[in-house]
């Protein structure tokens, strides 16, 4: 039976740390509003670009670029989105484990991992796998002179043909309490399918002019959206692992100042007991 | 008439029924009215003049760069960035515009030197869209 002085002292701590997960949680919540905001509003964006692409890509059908350029597959990059700091519930887990299952498939030494984000960084750097360019501390902020340095990297990469294909895997982000993991191929560019009714486009000046402004672009845009994403979902995670805990630790007071009363009024009894006994003895 | 949109990477920006469109295409202005034939180009830092169908209002905007795509009377314009005339301050576009050149002057060649050249061209176009407005 722990004393009463040892409950108390628990339960102060509970109470600090409580008071902790509380700030964190309205923390995340606002940077999740933010961050939300951020992604869907950039989303028409994003759906623009794509459909402009469909459109190039229908009309202007066998046009080659060397982003389109499909090799064999030596060496394949994988760009892993974590978050920098943890108190996340799974979140980054969940990422973690289905980096690994994918890299398993082959040799470690095919594979080229490229952190953005810290824990991801963290749990790979002492596994096998070849870790390329790191991407660490976001603060949590989407920064697009960062975004635009990884992309021109990545681009960089491919067409060195240093990798032969690059994979994103991140969180899109759905609501506050969830998110989905995906994994997209993000390098050679996979022409979208020609979806769009197909018309006779004029191309000012020409169709290969605008597909090399495009794609460099729709790279950029797919990047940002990747992070931009990323962060939300992380935020979103943040704040539900946070108001989860924030409640767990009310139950966990309430139970303990049960457990302190219920020592307390045993202490009294007992007590009582004694003076009882004593008085009973010296009649 | 026929629809515009006009898209930011951060956000959607204007969305109207049009008459009119002039762009800043990346080999010279164009025009564009209804029933344009479907047409894609990249666009360079300019002038976006729009006259909306309802009232036949004028507006004149600074843009970047980006890309212009109409077919089907719906056109769309993807914008790297983008400011309206009036919310351009003009003060603080003559400083942006001197300091690019004072940067521009640093350079004299390479990748930078290019760079810092792009960068003169967004800022004297963002001056002379506010200072049309301001002239008004």
């Amino acid at each position: 039976m722990p004393s009463l002085r040892d409950i108390q002292r628990r339960i102060r701590s509970v109470e600090s740390t409580k008071q902790i997960t509380k700030a964190m949680q309205m923390v995340a919540a606002a940077k999740l509003r933010r961050a939300q905001q951020r992604v869907e509003s950039a989303r028409p964006y994003a759906q623009k670009m794509q459909e402009m692409l469909q459109s190039l890509a229908g009309a202007a059908a066998g046009l080659k670029h060397p982003l389109f350029e499909v090799r064999d597959v030596r060496r394949q990059a994988l760009v892993l989105f974590t978050s920098d700091r943890g108190l996340c519930g799974s979140y980054n887990a969940n990422l973690i484990r289905r980096a690994s299952t994918l890299m398993r498939e082959g040799d470690p030494q095919s594979w080229l991992l490229i952190p953005v984000g810290k824990k991801g960084y963290d749990w790979f750097k002492s596994r096998p796998y070849p870790i390329g360019e790191c991407y660490l501390d976001w603060q949590g902020n989407l920064d697009f002179e960062r975004v635009r340095v990884i992309t021109r990297d990545l681009l960089e990469l491919f067409q060195r043909e240093e990798v032969d294909r690059v994979h994103v895997l991140f969180t899109q982000f759905i609501s506050t309490v969830s998110y989905r993991i995906t994994l997209e191929q993000f390098l050679p560019i996979e022409p979208p399918e020609g979806t769009r009714q197909v018309d006779e486009y004029i191309f000012e000046p020409t169709a290969a002019d605008i597909f090399s402004r495009l794609l460099p672009s729709y790279a950029l845009t797919r990047v940002q959206t990747a992070l931009a994403e990323a962060l939300a979902s992380e935020h979103g995670a943040r704040m539900f692992a946070m108001s989860n805990a924030t409640k767990n630790a009310g139950e966990m007071i309430d139970t303990l100042t049960l457990k302190y009363n219920k020592a307390r009024q045993a202490a009294i009894t007992t007590e009582m007991l004694e003076i009882v006994t004593g008085a009973e003895a010296l009649k | 008439m026929f629809k515009l949109t006009v898209v930011t990477p951060e956000q959607p920006f204007y969305e109207e029924d049009v008459r009119s469109i002039v762009l800043p295409g990346s080999v010279g202005y164009l025009g564009v009215l209804t029933d344009h034939a479907p047409l894609i180009t990249a666009l360079v830092p300019g002038e976006l003049k729009v006259v909306e169908a309802e009232g036949e209002k004028e507006h004149l905007f600074a843009i970047t760069g980006g890309f212009f795509e109409v077919a089907h009377n719906h056109a769309t314009v993807l914008a790297d960035a983008i400011e309206d005339q009036d919310r351009i301050d003009l003060q603080r576009a003559e400083q942006a515009y001197e300091r690019a050149r004072a940067r521009l002057a640093e350079h004299d060649g390479g990748l930078d030197a290019v760079r810092a050249e792009l960068a003169v061209w967004r800022a004297k176009n963002r001056l002379q869209v506010a200072r049309k407005y301001h002239d008004e």
